[in-house]
């Protein structure tokens, strides 16, 4: 499971140039919660987890939905991809920060927050 | 300014989120929905006032050039339809704090209601035929959900009828989508407008004749209105009304988005055939509301009958006419609403909206009564009140052209709409009380629903007595319409 997760955020941070992203990051880490679900009961995934699914969607759409802001302020148009400094990684290559990356992370907590929110609700169902 | 672009479409967005992290808090989720639809408001009119100054404003999201990157475009319609969204928008989202139950607010009535209101505002503001695509999904998705919350059993079957019809006409619209890519190369409205301009050919037909059914549909034209009617009677009022107001003139505003920008090559084909659907909508719809006998589905048909008078200045195809279409869609959106919210205050104090157990409403509500045949007068076209007006510009577009059958049609459909509403007013207000009918409170209608509605209404004789000021504005958005190379300069930068 921590394995798991670790890998999620190295997809997430290799994404914007090479295969990756949010998107597949965040199921990535959906999957590892699961999976400690289904071993020790979903109560303890929730424990894990520490907040409730919800609150990992809403937080990632305003993060997603911040990292716009940035280039409106700078008199760009809303959304526009802006660029700092980069940081070599072990295995994610070169590590550019930028509000892209900001995106992503904001893509990876909503699509998380989804995926747990529907297992943990299907799996109490019954 | 490029803010007042971004700002409909963040301020729904941003309230949505801030309900989801406002979770439990019942109260908090309250505020903020009233907040962020007044914010909504503020945020359209200031669009519509930035628009009007500076012409037709353009944003290409995250600084990508048309046609490649997507494309946010503001011009006058759709300004004013953004500035009038937000004002309903504020008034349901009141009402809705009467009508929703705390069971369906912890489900997450009010992110979804900002949700929709997302949706609603994107399809206004793209310039781009896949963006529109998806801003109909967000509007489809919050919608179903919307119809579906609560799981009471006329509802489920109601939202998978709603649900059913509208991936249909989701699946006509992609493949329209495929079509013209496939021959285009591009999906951008201003883009496509200039590589179909003067090419009349099979394919562009057939991808018009596509959408043009696929938006039939969501905007409930003959003959593919059925599903409306069959759901729109099933949730809380409030959702009702808002889907009344707002999302078939969505689909209505695609269709002339398209039929006066795309495809414009070929009018004696397409847009004859508009006209000819919009009086068979007109008079179908109005039919259906005269077999009714539930307040609700009465209004329903009503929709539908009334999508024919906007279609119809779409059809009739000038500027005076579209002028008109412009204006019978904000008179409606604000007349339809209000009649809603009203059959949804009688249902408060009465527990039904079956016209047969209703009467001597009058005699309790008599305020109740004037609220609702402000309304209703409009609707059915009494002067001085909005919609005489729009019906008035609608009819005098089409004698100049001249084309006489349809205002035969128009004003045989009017009077026909007269008496359904006096129908209600005879039924529900005027006769006395059947025996023994004891549902809802029987208490003062509350204020929460009455201010809405009340607002409404000011609006609508406020309409009615400076028409002036609404019909120059519509007016100037239907040059702007008419006359497409200024849109096109604006997206693309240069003169096609």
């Amino acid at each position: 499971m921590p394995l798991q997760l670790a890998f999620s955020i190295v997809l997430l941070v290799r994404g914007h140039n090479e295969p990756g992203g949010g998107f597949i990051g965040g199921l990535v880490a959906a999957c590892g919660i699961a999976l400690h679900g289904i071993a020790f009961g979903i109560p303890a995934a929730r424990r894990l987890l520490r907040v409730p699914p919800p609150m990992l969607i809403g937080t990632g759409l305003l993060i997603a939905a911040l990292s716009g802001l940035p280039g409106l302020f700078q008199g760009q148009p809303f959304l526009t991809g802006l660029w700092g400094g980069s940081v070599p990684t072990l295995l994610a290559g070169q590590l550019k920060f930028g509000t892209p990356l900001l995106f992503d992370v904001g893509v990876y907590l909503v699509v998380a927050g989804i995926a747990v929110h529907l297992i943990f609700t299907m799996a109490e169902d019954q | 300014m490029k803010l007042a672009l971004v700002l409909p479409l963040l301020v729904p967005l941003l309230t949505a989120v801030a309900c989801i992290l406002a979770g439990a808090s019942r109260v908090a989720q309250r505020a903020l929905s009233v907040l962020g639809s007044g914010a909504l408001l503020a945020a359209g009119l200031w669009l519509l006032r930035s628009v009007d100054a500076g012409g037709i404003q353009v944003v290409q999201l995250g600084n990508w050039p048309a046609p490649f990157g997507i494309t946010l475009v503001a011009d006058l319609f759709s300004a004013i339809m953004v500035a009038i969204t937000g004002f309903v928008a504020l008034c349901v989202a009141v009402f809705a704090l009467a009508n929703i139950d705390p069971a369906r607010e912890r489900f997450g009535f009010h992110p979804l209601y900002q949700l929709l209101l997302l949706g609603v505002c994107g399809a206004f503001l793209t310039g781009d035929l896949f963006n529109l695509f998806v801003w109909f999904e967000v509007m489809l998705m919050s919608s179903f959900v919307l119809l579906a919350l609560g799981g009471e059993r006329p509802q489920i079957e109601a939202a998978v009828k709603y649900l059913t019809l509208n991936f249909i006409a989701s699946g006509l619209f992609l493949t329209a989508l495929g079509i013209l890519y496939g021959q285009f190369g591009t999906l951008n409205m201003a883009d496509l407008a200039v590589k179909l301009r003067d090419q009349p050919s099979g394919v562009t037909l057939s991808s018009a004749m596509l959408l043009f059914v696929s938006f039939g549909i969501k905007a409930g034209v003959f003959p593919l209105f059925f599903w409306l009617p069959a759901s729109y009677h099933t949730p809380p009022v409030a959702v009702s009304a808002i889907f009344a107001g707002l999302l078939t003139k969505v689909g209505v505003y695609a269709l002339i988005r398209v039929f006066t920008l795309i495809f414009t090559a070929d009018p004696a084909t397409t847009h004859t055939l508009i006209v000819v659907v919009s009086v068979l909508t007109m008079i179908t719809g109005v039919l259906g509301a005269a077999a009714q006998y539930e307040i609700r589905r009465v209004l329903s048909f009503h929709i539908i009958s009334q999508i024919g008078y906007m279609t119809l200045g779409l059809g009739l195809f000038t500027t005076a006419a579209i002028a008109a279409s412009i204006f019978y869609i904000v008179h409606h959106i604000v007349v339809k609403t209000n009649l809603f919210l009203i059959g949804g205050a009688i249902g408060h104090v009465r527990g039904t909206g079956e016209l047969k157990q209703l009467g001597g409403l009058y005699r309790d509500y008599p305020w109740i009564g004037l609220l609702f045949l402000i309304p209703a007068m409009s609707l059915g076209g009494i002067p001085p009140l909005s919609g005489f007006f729009a019906k008035f510009a609608l009819v005098k577009s089409a004698l100049e052209i001249p084309s006489y059958w349809p205002v035969v049609a128009a004003l045989a459909v009017g009077l026909l709409t007269l008496f359904s509403m006096t129908k209600i007013w005879a039924e529900a207000f005027w006769k006395a009380e059947p025996e023994g009918a004891t549902g809802g409170t029987r208490g003062p209608v509350p204020l929460l629903m009455l201010v809405p509605i009340v607002a409404m209404a000011l609006l609508t004789v406020a309409i009615g007595f400076f028409p002036g000021t609404l019909l120059d504005l519509a007016t100037r958005a239907a040059g702007q319409l008419m006359n497409p190379n200024g849109y096109i300069e604006a997206v693309l930068g240069r003169t096609p």
